[in-house]
């Protein structure tokens, strides 16, 4: 049997509209992957012990609500904290493009704005998944 | 094995591990397995299952927040298919149970089917022992059942609930004859809504036909809403004392052993389905003896026979 890319989609902060993340979540699914669709307003908390319980490769946060800055990293923390430094995460949603750097350099290792294609979240999970030769 | 210390330790990332090990299949399983077997065998195994949408997972959300009510330590498994056509899965049941991600005494994992037939995954099993060594009391396992293929959940669980909803008339008329026979306790869910009281007549009534048939005793039929929060002490309180009846009974020991007899069936014949593979290279060699077959120079049952006594012999020197 081969090992499955494991996902956790899921929404931090407070704001209700997951149209966005559901669409990923079926995207990835469709791609292949098993996705773990957590819903939304997840505290950074309860994202965190849902990797770990669900043992996934990747973590991709959805947000429009602006508090990216804070939330994003927390879970990076957060996942480091609790000897799970390496799940990869991902991020998505309106994040302004003078934000991304300071995203990146807080260990969100991609983001995704809108309109961004499909084949480009798959091809950035496909070149850092566990086990492929970089 | 570190692992096994840390599993035993309830250590959550251990045990998360533990669970993707058998789910893939990997070759460490079967000695984490055995590791695990003398801490087994303490927790409750509570099956849910019932067509998509009956509110499974948020009863499984009610039962969780009992169980830690009365002190217990709870694992939830809960399986959705993947897609035959891509192998993909969307897992969201634990999106009506996220309000317990955080409780250390709680733990959640999502499980595709993989592929496996009859509800669960090939690894359901073997992850419920994970959780039991690890020192969970309960162990919920959710699966979906729509038809009569969908009974491994009967011979996983201590005790399966059933769980139909009102609206869904023709649909009883269908699971009559098989899934009918699986629920040890059936349960009314929705019942907020209008047809409650008529669907319970109606599982009474399929419940009186089959017990001229078997004389079990007759199993309870619980209505909920899970909406409300309705109906969940009196069902989680007929679980207990079930659970407690069956421990007291022997009948709990009845099943277990059941189930060991399916697994160690299900176990033997794959292996002997592997030996043979690998000592008669069968799919090396089949084409040849096809041909043979069509060609009428050899007979199947002879040709069998005479391999399978050749492979005898050269085993005995
Ligand atoms: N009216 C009503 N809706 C419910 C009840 N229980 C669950 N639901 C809803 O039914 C839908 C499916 O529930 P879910 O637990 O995901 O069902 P599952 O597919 O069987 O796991 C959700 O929208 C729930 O909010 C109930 O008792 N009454
Ligand atoms: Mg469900």
């Amino acid at each position: 049997m081969s090992e499955k890319i494991r996902i956790e989609i899921a929404k931090p902060g407070l704001d209700g509209h997951d149209r966005g993340a559901k669409y990923i979540a079926r995207a990835l699914k469709d791609a292949g992957y098993e996705v773990i669709y957590t819903g939304i307003r997840q505290t950074p908390e309860s994202i965190v012990a849902t990797a770990i319980q669900e043992d996934v490769d990747f973590v991709g946060l959805s947000l429009l609500s602006g508090a990216h800055n804070e939330l994003f990293p927390r879970v990076v923390e957060l996942l480091k904290e609790q000897d799970a430094g390496d799940i990869i995460v991902f991020g998505g949603g309106v994040i302004p493009e003078e934000d991304l750097d300071f995203l990146k350099t807080h260990g969100i290792q991609a983001i995704f704005r809108p309109g961004t294609p499909i084949s480009d979240v798959i091809a950035f999970i496909e070149s850092t998944r566990k086990g492929h030769a970089a | 094995m570190e692992l096994v210390t840390d599993i035993l330790a309830g250590k959550t990332r251990a045990v998360a591990r533990a669970v993707s090990i058998v789910e893939n299949n990997s070759h460490d399983k079967e000695a984490l397995i055995d590791a695990l077997h003398d801490y087994t065998g303490h927790a409750a195994v509570w099956g849910i299952t019932g067509p998509p949408g009956a509110g499974k997972s948020t009863l499984a959300d009610c039962l969780i927040q009992k169980e830690r009510d009365a002190g217990k330590k709870v694992a939830v498994i809960a399986v959705d298919p993947s897609s035959p056509f891509t192998g993909g899965a969307l897992l969201g049941d634990r999106l009506r149970m996220q309000t317990h991600a955080v409780d250390p005494g709680v733990f959640i994992r999502s499980m595709a089917s993989r592929g496996h037939l009859g509800g669960i995954s090939a690894g359901t099993l073997d992850a419920v022992k994970i959780f039991d060594a690890a020192g969970f009391d309960t162990i919920i396992v959710e699966t979906i059942g729509v038809g009569q293929t969908e009974i491994e959940i009967i011979e996983l669980s201590d005790i399966v609930m059933l769980v139909l909803v009102p609206g869904m008339g023709d649909e009883i008329q269908a699971m009559k004859a098989g899934i009918m026979e699986i629920g040890d306790v059936y349960v009314v869910n929705k019942s907020d809504k209008d047809g409650a009281q008529r669907l319970k007549a109606e599982i009474e009534y399929v419940l009186m036909l089959k017990e001229q048939t078997n004389g079990d005793p007759s199993p309870g039929i619980l209505m909920t809403s899970s909406r409300d929060n309705t109906g969940i002490d009196e069902l989680h309180i007929h679980l207990t004392q079930l659970y407690h009846e069956r421990t007291r009974n022997g009948m709990l020991s009845v099943r277990r052993k059941k189930r060991i007899k399916k697994e160690m069936d299900d176990i033997f014949n794959r292996k002997v389905q592997d030996l043979i593979e690998k000592e008669l290279s069968l799919s090396a060699n089949s084409s040849t003896w096809i041909e043979k077959v069509y060609r009428k120079e050899i007979k199947l049952y002879s040709f069998i026979n005479n391999t399978l006594a050749e492979f005898e012999r050269s085993n005995k020197k």
